[in-house]
This record gives C-alpha cells, structure tokens and sequence, in this order.
C-alpha cells in the first residue's frame, strides 16, 4: 500500500542527500518525493510517498524523525488532505487531431503550454489518478516525454497544529 | 548460450570466475564473517592467489600498488563493516590518483540490512564521493554483470575505484555462470578529429616558447610524450603523478613543477608562450596562484576526461581524448612538418638551470636528499620506487631518477601516510622479480608497519628504506616558515619512538642502519642485491627543509630556493 | 572576544572540561595545532594513525560520560577517522570528530589532500557539518556538541576549512541551553506507559531484566541492582550491558545471545515477562526473532522511538531516559517471592555450567584468572574475536562501564587505542587491561609508541593463536573445516617486536601455573607491558546458537 509522509525539514545543504540516503539504507523505496520552501524560509517541506507495509511506513516516520535536520513528520494518508500533482505530457499531435486532444484537455482541464508543428506540450494538475487517467487518455495519440511532478499534499483545516 | 553445461555455481563460485574471466591472478583482502563463503571458494581455486594483510588499509594500498605498477587492475576483499571501512582511506587515495581498482566487499545477509546488524555498515553510501561506482548486488543472477561492469568502469575512460558490495546470502545462492561479452553503461566517448590535431599542430610550430606538461594521466603515452618533445624540441615538465612519463635522465625533461618543483620547470611555467598539458588536472600543488600560472600563454589541454577543461584553469584548446591516441594523431599530422627549433628558448632554459639548480649542503649528518641518490646509484635505476607522503616523498621527485612513469609509484592527490610499504608488497606481486623499494619516513611508516609481516610472510624481496628524522618533517618545515618555529606535535622524542631496527628484526625482516655518510652507497647496495626484504634505517639530517619552495597559493615564480 | 576560529573550539572544548584531544597533525590543520600549542588546560595527544585517535577518543568518552575529541587533517586524516566513526555510530558512544578540510575556495576542485568526508561520514554519524562560513562555526560546535552527548549519544562531526580555522571569530561562552527545533530527545517516559509496566512486573511469575548498553551510557547500575536485589528479579545483559550488575552473583545470569551464557539464553526462553533496558535486540544477541522469548510479554525502554518495535514488538514500549524510568518504576514495585522462578534460575545454573577447554594453556582460564584477581579494580578493553567472547563468558566483571568493546561494528584493533583512551580518561589511577588477539593487536599495535611516550597503565594481555581463530571457527562448522587465509603463515616475534618501543616491559605465559604469577608482577608496576601468552588454535567458542535459530536452541551445551 502507498503512504503520504508530509516533512517539514530545515532548508540548507545536504538535507536531501541524507533523507534519500537514509531511504536506500533502509531499503526503502521511495515513489515518489517533491520538495520545496514552505511558509518559513528557513524550513522546506517535503511531500514522500513510501510502498510498503504499515510496520515500514512506521520506521521510515522514526528514522525520518532522527534525522536532525527533520522537524515533523506527518503520516497523512489516512488524516483529511488535500493533494496535487502536476504532469506535462509532450504528445503527438497536429492539424489532423489536435482538435480531438483539445477536447480531451477540456475534460480534464488541462491546457497547452506550448505547441509545435508535429507536437505539443499540454498540463494538468489533479490528483494521482487523475494523473493517471489523463496520460492513459492521451497515449493513443504517441507519448513522447512524460514529466511529473510527484505528489505533493497539506493537511486539511485546523488539525495541522496540534 | 552457452551455460557451461547447465551447471549452477553460487556467487561465491561466480565472484572467482569473473576474476578469472579478467585474468586476475592476486587478490589482496582480510577475511571475516560476511565473507566466508567468498574465502570458501577462493580455499578451492587453484587459479587465483591471495595475499593476507594484517589491516585492509594495507589490501587496499597493496591492491592500488599493483595497479599502478602494472597498469592491470588491482582487487581488493574485504568483509562487512570495519573490513570495509578499513578500506575507506585506500579507496579515497585511488580514487584521487584515477586508479583501477575494484574493491568487493561482504555485507551482512539482505535480511539483516538497514537493521544495525552485526558488522552491518552502509559502505556503498560511504564510498559514494570516492569512488567511480559503488554498488550493491541485489541478486546473484546480477552478479555477473556487475562485476564485469565493475572492471569495465574502474579500467576505461579515466579510471578509478569501484566498491561492489555482496550480502552474504547472495554468496551462497546459486545460479548459471554466464560471463557477458559486454554490458551496458553510460558510455564515455572522446577522441578528437585530424583537423583538430593539424590546429594543434600548427599552434605548436608557431609557438616561440612551447612548454609540455605531462600529468598522471601520460602515464600510458611515454613513447609519445618522448617524439613529441623530441620532433618539437621542447622541454618537458612532470606533475608529481607525470614524473617517469618522459624518463628523467632525458635531457628535454627539466623537472616537477609546483610547490617544490625545481627552477627552470616554475620559470619555463611562467614564462612559456604556449603550454601543452596531457592529462594533467592543474592541482592547487602544482599550479600555486591560478590567475598567475602560465599566463603568458596559450594553453592545450588534453584530457581524457572533460570534467577536467576550465576546472581550474582555462584552456584555450580542450582535446578530450586518450592521451596516447591523441598524441599519436597529433604526430600523424605533424609528421611531414618539418619544425623550427627555438634555441633561444632552451639556452634560457639552460640558464635557469644552471642558476637554479637542486643542491643542497653535504656535511654534517646525513641529508635526505643523499638517500634518494644512494638509492638512484644502488639500484642502477631498476628500482620501483614507492613513497609515503611528506619532505622524502618531494625529495624522492626532485633526486629519484624514474625512467618510466611506472617506476614511481605516490600517493599525489589524497597525500596519504603509510602508502609506501602496502602499496610496494602491491607492486612487488605485479612486478615479480623487478627490484621495488619502498621509502618511508618514521611518521608514515608507523601508520601501516603492520604490513612488514605481510612482506616477511610472503617473502617478497621488498628494500624497505626508511627516513628516520624523528619528526614530522613537511609539518614542521611548515611550522618552521609559517608559524614562527612553534613545533605543536611534531617532533619526536627518542623515547616516544620505536627502535626501527629491532622493529624490523621482530619480522624476521633483515635489518640495519645507516648513520655515516661514509658508508651510505655501499650499504644500500649491499642491501639492494641481498635476497629477500630488507629493512634500511638511515638516520638523517633532522633539520633539512625540501626547497625550493612556492609558499602556498603564491605563484609559481615566487619560489623561495632557502 | 576576538580570537581565531581554533582558539575558539578549544575555548569550548576547554568550558566543557576537556582534558585531552587526540589527533594527527598535517596541513589543514596547522592552525588548529598552533593554537592547541598555545593552550595550556588541554593537553593532546599524538597517536600514530589517526584510526586510533577515534578510537581512543571514543572510548575516553565512554569512560567519562561525555564526548571525547579526535582531530584528523583534511583527506587522509579524515578517511582514516571513519572506522572509529562507524564504530562509535554502532555502540551509540559520544565523539567529537574534528576533521580539517582544504581552504573553502578549493572544495570540490579535487585539490591536494581534499575529501568529501561529511559525504562520507553520512551514514556513520549522528550529524555532521561543514562550516564554510567562520561566522557560523561557534553555533556549529555548541550544536555538534549538545547532539553528540544528549539523547541516544552518538558521533557528530565537524568538518572545518583551513582559512575557517584562522579567521577572526566573535566568542562569548555560552550557558543558555542548546535549543534546536529538529531535536528534542525524550528523556521523562510516559506515565502511564510506566504504569502499565509496573503493573505487568508485579504480576510476574518470571520475569527477566535484560540489561543493554543503554544503562551503562545512563548511569543506572544501582538502580538495575535495586529491582534486582530487592525484588527478586533475575537478570541479564547483552554484550554492551555488561558490568552494570556484579556477574559473579547469584541474580546475574551475563550475557544472552550467539555465544551468551546457556542459562541467560534459556532464561529469556523461559520468561514470562522481559524487562528489556537500553539494548536494541541487535541480530548477535537475540538469535532468530520469532523465536525470541516466544512465552514472554516484553517491557522496551529506549531513548530512541526508532528502536521501539524495530525489531521486537513490545508490549509496553517506554520512551526515555533509562535512570529515570527504572526510577519511576521502582516506585510502584512489590516484592513478590517468586521462589519457583529462582529455584529454577539456579537449577540452570548449576546445570549448564561453562567448562574449560583441555586444550593448552587455555585462554579461558587466563581470563578467568585475571577476572579473579583484579575485577574490582582494573578496566578492561578487548579487540574482536574469541577473546572478546572468552572475556565476556569468563572475566565475570563487577563494576559498571569498566569494559571497553567493540559490540555493533566488531571491529578489530579497537582494544589498544582503547585502552589508551580510557587510561589517560581514568587519569592513570587505574590500570587497563587490553586484553587481545594476535589478528587484532597488528591492526592498530603502533599505538604502543603513544602508550610509552605517556608512560600509561596499559597492560596488552596477548592471547596468541597464530590464527584468526573466531572466522577459523565459523570455517569449521560452515565450510566443513576448509581454512581459507585464517591461519597465519608467520607472525612477528611479539614480544621482540614490543621490547623495540622504550619502556615497554614484555612478559611471557607459558604454562598454567605461571598465570597469577606473571598477571600479578605485571601488575605490580604502573608502566605498559605487554603479557604474551601463546594459546592453541583450537578453542572453539561455546555455546553457539546456529544461524537462523532460536537463542534455546544454541549448540556445545548440555541440552536442557
């Protein structure tokens, strides 16, 4: 099972490195990780998504915690989130069905962020199924680069401060 | 495909065979838990020998010693965690030094990783930023593969360490041994075109006052190096790793550059129109002030590996090739060319060495400096040598004469002690029969004088000649220039040292000192042609500093000569 | 106050009751040691590797309760810092490693003696840094230092640049706490956590207090003694609890685990509550997992959350300080009887008792002897191997911290610059016994120019086998007695090779009647000696729970 880790970690060199080291020494495996600075300029957070089983998850939240550098570490993937992913998909695409692909961004509120003869750059931002959903959508038309963001995820309402 | 008749091995069996399929014929390691079914297998073959150090430091150097001595890639074990943390410093010193060495390490068995486990550390982790490549194997069927992509990476492009880490349990699984013809990793390409070269060559003729500057990595090019200085005329300066690639009797060779390189080499430097640098990485010890090195001239950087172009200096032309190969269709090009010696350039080089020449004052007790010429006389130039780090091992590059690149072997980039014995029982198992020496100071031989067993154990007939000035020379010279003769733990006393001799005897290492000039030659030689390993004390001139010196960061023109 | 930036660190090295540093001079660190010159409340002291300067820092640490110091210069002093790191990483030991780095304007440009250690170190430490910017360096060191001692302690280290070392610095000492937002280890345990505790220990028929390192970092002997002696509560250790309760009494059962006592091991098979302090059931004490004190409910208290149910799931996890928390348990406690409990505690006993090997001059009874002799009054450290198990099994310790070994990372040739370290920590009052193997004891044996230049207590107790006989043991049994590079084709001549170093005194074993004789003259003068006794490679160390086995099912006992 997939599991939502939000860190608020401190914003100088090396943070990175050492969560990531301290991933691979423990074998886990990270699905994905996003960073960047959070309301304090001083601190980042982090957004890790972990597969594994709960007692991993709960290791991976310790040895988190241990790390100096690390300040919180919220497991919240069973608290009230909101979370986002962004993806741009450069698919073929021209005059013949670019109409066709326009219409698919219409339903998934996506849009084009740049356009060439033979191809194009479109967006989205949703949750990861949605993600999914969308670039399944799109595959007829020939992928030719995917890049995504990873998920990124805040607590919703007051609980944060506890 | 052809599974040796469908018979499985574990990885164990299958870690030998891919060192047999690389034709490995020594591997230099200490065993232990994680590594018992490795030394199991090794128990069995007939084909691979191993030598037993007393520390894995000394397996490390040792391994790193072969390597530089043989141009072959050397291959080091050692077990899970201190086993393989011991090696940190000898992979650290190959790493700075680009050389091929391929390290492999037991781990603890994949249930037990992550968990602290017993002699469980994350070496792969910590080897990361000292190594090529570091990897551990997740299953036996990769095993093959990686190891073959182990001594593809640590011996191609600019070479360097690679530390493969195996949990024991893959040791004892089995599968089929398939050795792969080639594997995938991402490639380095280089090699630069004929026209090129002719823009080289060009540059060359036109140039007044050509310079060349040969590194560590004109290692494989000797034969090279020599035409070209020859067609060209032109003089030749080393890096301390570049010393032998232009045989230092040649009389276009005009010595190391640097903080203690010699006069005409810092001048030449300065004063050059044009430099041609071959595999040369600009060190801060070579260099001094970087805004003031050659800047009178054009520079031609060759370079296998393109890392290197602007890193410290700026290049005014990036030749990103193999610097043999290079050369060899720079000569190609240049071969019809018939090119204009500059005699006014040599004449003033001439100048400069006869102004500036390396002396030093023969009285009182022995000097240092002595040694390395007893050692150059008594050998007749056959020696091997090996250094530590410190006053003897800039002695060693300014008097030792090298007549190839692989007859002076260094610790140049990480600067490590206790280099100089391991790293001789490395060479001398590559080398066999040639004469190797190693030499020491009393501070670095105590960091590795364990290994002297390995010498006697083995019987290699290493000439292990040590320095003893009771201090820590280049730190106190140090002390001495720049913090006004305040000696903060650098000065032994008599009673704080061991009696080397009867150190050396409690090996079973033949053993003796040399306290009078009058008998320095004619000891050393004798010492030099006995059988076996001998240990050489001599005891010198404590006060001696290795000049002449550029202080640090100044340029190489600012050399202080007492 | 303006000073440099090394005068600075020894400042706050000096405010925090520093005595000694060990180090390595070299180029980087040249300022450091115009400054240690200059400063006349710390001494420092000259080792011949910079290996054994962690080592000895880390075990002089130990012994006084708070971080000891090592210095290594940039590139290779460094590297060979990082086996003492590991090393103390893996024993949770306080370590201040100070590494010099190259001018900051070199780093990353592959300049002469540059190493990346904090990338190195990364693993093996608890945090490190590299203070490129002098201004933050005073804050840097606070900080290095409050983390290395506080919580589960551990090494941090410092990486600083030559030109970092020479600049000007603003120091005002510091008595404010450390406060740092991502660290606040727990010292006080949860009330009703302990509760639930008290209550589970007061209605045990059999219970078990297993005792790990943890106590003898929190000082908590006397309180282990308490719920010992008073509340009838068996005990036993791991190989880092050792010495927190007087082994030769009838209560204290040594050290469980791979090569533990056969009555500690079946006890915790046999249990019905274990009361596990300070350990984290690492793989050598605790056999297979699922088999490990199947019957028994498990109290864990730890300092550190992380090891909370990392590998043994506990029925009552307490997070914090073990003094405190046993304190607080001590409180609610009963005294209950358990006769039946005890009846069976000596029955296993007497009924598995260790015997010595016939073999010559037997390194147990060595051990033995030594222990008998000089328990209460002499340290020990020990190298890796059989001799580190014998001393565990045999030496029988009585006094909290007085042994100094190497448990998580096994590493040889930690014994000497231990001994070292912990000799000039106990200020020469007491004498140290290195007691080692001959594989070991050539890992690390220059250090016994350190150990004569300071004329040390240090009494190298040499258990000579010519052989690497634990691994030799391990080929015995799983190799079917294939020896692959574990005997040694020559070994030097000891105690020639010891008799080289001035003042060193060398003494020989060689049979069983001279053992008191020559322990006893060795120590009747303070010096360093060195007591070769050569002992035959064909001990084998029982008992011996087999890979992938349950802690009852350990081999080379009487079965139960």
């Amino acid at each position: 099972m997939k599991y939502t880790l939000s860190v608020l970690v401190e914003n100088r060199p090396g943070v990175l490195t050492r969560i990531a080291g301290l991933f691979a020494r423990r074998g886990y495996n990270i699905d994905s990780l996003t960073v960047g600075r959070s309301e304090d300029e001083h601190y980042s957070r982090m957004t890790i998504v972990v597969d594994g089983d709960q007692d991993i998850v709960e290791q991976v939240a310790k040895q988190l915690h241990k790390l100096i550098d690390v300040i919180k570490v919220n497991d919240i993937t069973d608290i009230p989130h909101v979370e986002r992913e962004l993806v741009f998909v450069h698919v073929k695409g021209d005059s013949n069905n670019r109409g066709e692909i326009m219409d698919l961004l219409e339903i998934f509120r996506g849009r084009v962020v740049d356009l060439s003869k033979n191809s194009m750059i479109v967006e989205t931002t949703g949750d990861c199924g949605k993600i999914d959903a969308f670039i399944a959508a799109l595959a007829p038309y020939g992928i030719k680069e995917v890049v995504r963001t990873g998920k990124m995820g805040l607590i919703r309402g007051e609980r944060r401060k506890n | 495909m052809n599974n040796e008749n469908n018979i499985k091995y574990n990885g164990a069996d299958i870690i030998l065979k891919c060192l047999e399929e690389e034709n490995v014929d020594v591997i230099f390691g200490y065993p232990g838990g994680s590594v018992l079914p490795l030394y199991d297998a090794l128990y069995k073959n007939n084909n691979i020998r191993h030598i037993l150090t007393r520390h894995e430091q000394g397996a490390g150097h040792a391994a790193d010693g072969y390597a530089r001595a043989t141009g072959r890639t050397g291959v080091a074990f050692a077990t899970s965690g201190p086993g393989a943390t011991n090696l940190v410093t000898a992979i650290a010193t190959a790493q700075m030094d680009s050389i091929p060495v391929v390290f492999i390490t037991g781990q603890v068995a994949r249930r037990y990783l992550g968990k602290q486990s017993f002699q469980e550390s994350n070496i792969v982790d910590i080897v990361k930023p000292i190594t090529k490549y570091s990897y551990q194997i997740k299953n036996v069927e990769e095993l093959a593969i990686e190891i073959k992509k182990a001594f593809r990476i640590a011996n191609t492009g600019r070479k360097g360490p690679v530390l493969i880490d195996v949990p024991k349990d893959i040791t004892v699984d089995k599968t089929y041994f398939e050795y792969p013809i080639e594997v995938n990793f991402k490639p380095e390409r280089w090699g630069e075109n004929e026209h090129t070269y002719s823009m080289v060559a060009k540059m060359l003729s036109d140039s007044k006052k050509p310079l060349i500057f040969v590194g560590g990595g004109a290692r494989d090019a000797s034969d090279e190096v020599k035409k070209l200085a020859e067609k060209l005329k032109a003089p030749v300066i080393y890096s301390l790793m570049g010393k032998g690639v232009l045989s230092d009797k040649h009389p276009l060779n005009i010595g190391m550059i640097g903080m203690h390189g010699t006069g005409a080499a810092n001048y030449a430097v300065h004063e050059c129109d044009l430099m041609f640098a071959i595999g040369a990485r600009f060190d801060d010890r070579a260099t001094g002030d970087e805004l003031n090195f050659a800047k009178n001239a054009k520079i031609i950087h060759l370079d296998i590996d393109k890392k290197e172009f602007n890193k410290i200096i700026r290049g005014d032309i990036h030749l990103h090739d193999d610097s043999a190969i290079g050369l060899f269709k720079l000569l190609k090009v240049m071969e019809s060319e018939v090119f204009s010696h500059q005699t006014a350039w040599l004449r003033q080089i001439e100048a400069w060495q006869e102004n500036h020449p390396l002396i030093y004052d023969k009285s009182g007790k022995i000097k240092p400096q002595e040694v390395i010429e007893a050692i150059n006389t008594a050998s007749e130039g056959r020696a091997f040598l090996t250094t530590d780090v410190g006053q003897h091992q800039m002695w060693a590059a300014q008097y030792y004469e090298a007549s190839s690149g692989r007859h002076f072997m260094t610790s140049g980039g990480l600067g490590t002690m206790g280099f100089g014995l391991p790293s001789a029982v490395g060479a001398q198992m590559g080398l066999e029969d040639e004469l190797v020496v190693s030499i020491s100071g009393d501070g670095g031989i105590q960091m590795n004088s364990q290994e002297m067993m390995t010498v006697r154990a083995n019987n290699l007939p290493i000439k292990i000649v040590l320095l003893n000035n009771s201090s820590l020379g280049m730190v106190r010279q140090w002390q001495k220039l720049f913090f006004e003769e305040r000696y903060s733990h650098t000065l032994f006393k008599e009673d704080d040292q061991p009696n080397f001799v009867m150190l050396a005897q409690a090996y079973g290492i033949k053993a003796r000192r040399i306290s009078d000039r009058a008998n320095l030659v004619e000891e050393m030689t004798e010492a030099f042609n006995e059988p076996g390993p001998q240990f050489i004390e001599v005891v010198v001139d404590n006060e001696e500093n290795v000049f002449p010196m550029v202080p640090a960061g100044a340029s190489n023109d600012r050399m202080i000569f007492e | 106050m303006k000073m440099t930036g090394a005068e600075a660190l020894l400042k706050i090295l000096e405010g925090y009751g520093i005595k000694h540093i060990f180090g390595y001079p070299g180029g980087a660190v040249l300022p450091l040691y115009d400054a240690i010159l200059k400063n006349p409340k710390i001494q420092h002291v000259l080792v011949r590797n910079e290996q054994a300067g962690a080592h000895a820092a880390a075990a002089y640490g130990k012994y006084k309760g708070v971080a000891g110091v090592c210095i290594g210069t940039s590139g290779p002093g460094a590297t060979n810092l990082v086996t003492g790191i590991a090393n103390a990483y893996m024993d949770s030991i306080p370590l201040l490693a100070i590494s010099g780095q190259v001018d900051s304007s070199f780093i990353g440009k592959d300049a002469f003696q540059e190493a990346d250690i904090t990338g190195i170190t990364m693993p093996i430490v608890k945090q490190n840094y590299l203070v490129k910017d002098p201004k933050k360096l005073i804050n840097v060191i606070y900080e290095a230092w409050h983390i290395a001692n506080t919580g589960r302690k551990g090494p941090v280290l410092i990486d600083i640049p030559r030109n970092v070392f020479e600049a000007t610095v603003d120091f005002e000492p510091r008595n404010e706490e450390i406060k740092i937002k991502g660290y606040k280890p727990t010292y006080e345990g949860h009330q009703s956590q302990i509760k639930k505790a008290i209550k589970l220990i007061n209605s045990s028929i059999k219970p078990l207090l297993l005792v790990g390192g943890g106590v003898n970092f929190s000082k908590a002997e006397k309180e282990v003694g308490q719920i010992v002696d008073k509340f009838n509560i068996p005990m036993a250790t791991t190989l880092m609890g050792i010495g927190t309760y007087d082994e030769t009494k009838d209560m204290a059962l040594g050290m469980i685990g791979m090569h533990g006592m056969p009555y500690a091991n079946y006890a915790v098979h046999h249990c019905d509550l274990l009361i596990a302090v300070g350990t984290r059931f690492g793989d050598r004490a605790t056999g297979l997992l699922s088999k490990f004190a199947k019957t028994a409910k498990i109290i864990h208290i730890d300092i550190d959350p992380a090891e909370i149910g990392k590998n043994v799931n506990a029925d009552v996890p307490i997070v914090g300080d073990a003094k405190k928390i046993l304190n607080d348990i001590l409180e609610g406690l009963e005294v209950v009887e358990r006769v039946e409990w005890l009846d069976k505690i000596k029955e296993l006993k007497s009924r598995n008792k260790m015997t010595l090997h016939k073999t010559a001059l037997n390194p147990q009874l060595i051990i033995k002897k030594l222990g008998e002799i000089a328990r209460d009054d002499i340290l020990v450290s020990t190298d890796v191997g059989q001799h580190q198990m014998f001393t565990a099994q045999y030496f029988k310790f009585s006094q909290a911290n007085s042994l100094y070994t190497s448990g998580g990372l096994g590493t040889m040739g930690f014994g000497l610059p231990a001994a070292e370290g912990v000799a000039l920590a106990a200020g020469g009052k007491k004498q140290v016994f290195c007691i080692t193997g001959d594989g070991s004891f050539q890992m690390n044996m220059a250090e016994m120019a350190t150990i004569v230049e300071h004329n040390l207590p240090v009494k190298i107790l040499l258990l000579n086998n010519s052989s690497l006989c634990l691994v030799k043991q391990l080929q015995h049994f799983q190799c079917d007695r294939r020896y692959s590079e574990v005997s040694f084709t020559g070994n030097p001549d000891f105690s020639a090779l010891a008799a080289s170093y001035p003042n060193m005194t060398t003494y020989k074993i060689e049979n069983e009647e001279d053992i008191e004789k020559v322990l006893r003259e060795s120590m009747s003068h303070n010096g360093p000696s060195l007591i070769e006794c050569i002992t035959s490679d064909e001990n084998i160390v029982y008992p011996i729970v087999p890979a992938k086995k349950g802690l009852e099912e350990m081999i080379g006992v009487e079965k139960w």
